[in-house]
């Protein structure tokens, strides 16, 4: 069993984000929600980052996150888009949840 | 006799995570009613409040995207984009809804309402105005 990682904030304005990858064992996983979904777009400030932890960690967003800000489309390969049963799902599957709010 | 001056909203904030766009919008609107001479200005994740295609359904909040395409009928159409603030985050121009104003002096000719500036240009625009509103 490993971490879940959730981050809600978004990392062109907080460094939530930042803190999260930082912080993070390898193997943990990382669920983007709420603004934290800018996290997961290709093309961006961040995007060579989040790459970079995508290679010792798992990285999932929240599809209706992402709808609601107008960036479907835009997601970065290798990131897992759940839906809210996904993420019940997640939360049921680590053993702990550390929230980057 | 009443005085008009230079109003800039600056929209620095995402929608949805936080109230700070939706609220924007209201007073805006409000402000719309004592024509006045308003100007938008988006910058940071504001960028984002002008995306095309956000779609709530699944978050329970409302879309309040379509109301920026009334802005122009409110005569609002100086609405500012920052470049560096695009760039940083991927989008483009194309990434944007594409709002329009009619201009009645040309015959109600349909005109773009949004410009793309450079920061340099934007803060040449924000030592302009007489009030700035931040959110």
């Amino acid at each position: 069993m490993s971490m879940l990682h959730t981050v809600n904030k978004s990392p062109f304005e907080k460094d939530s984000m930042n803190s999260c990858l930082r912080l993070s064992a390898d193997g943990s996983s990382i669920l983007l929600i709420e603004d934290g979904v800018f996290a997961a777009q290709e093309g961006t400030v961040v995007s060579d980052s989040v790459k970079e932890a995508m290679k010792s960690k798992k990285v999932y967003a929240l599809q209706e996150d992402i709808n609601a800000r107008g960036v479907q489309g835009k997601v970065m390969d290798g990131i897992e888009l759940v839906d809210y049963a996904g993420f019940v799902k997640l939360v049921t599957e680590h053993d702990k949840v550390q929230s980057w709010v | 006799m009443s005085v008009t001056k230079k109003f800039l909203y600056v929209n620095r904030r995402a929608p949805y995570g936080t109230i700070y766009a939706w609220e924007s919008l209201e007073v805006v609107l409000i402000g719309a009613a004592f024509e006045q001479d308003v100007a938008l200005a988006f910058v940071d994740d504001g960028v984002y409040q002008l995306a095309k295609g956000q779609d709530t359904k699944g978050i329970g909040m409302k879309n309040f995207s379509p109301t920026y395409s009334a802005l122009g009928d409110y005569d609002i159409n100086k609405i500012y984009v920052e470049k560096e603030s695009l760039e940083a985050r991927g989008l483009t121009l194309e990434d944007l809804q594409h709002l329009v104003w009619e201009d009645e002096d040309e015959d109600w000719a349909e005109k773009d309402s949004i410009q793309v500036v450079t920061s340099a240009e934007l803060a040449d625009l924000m030592e302009q105005q007489d009030v700035v509103l931040s959110f």
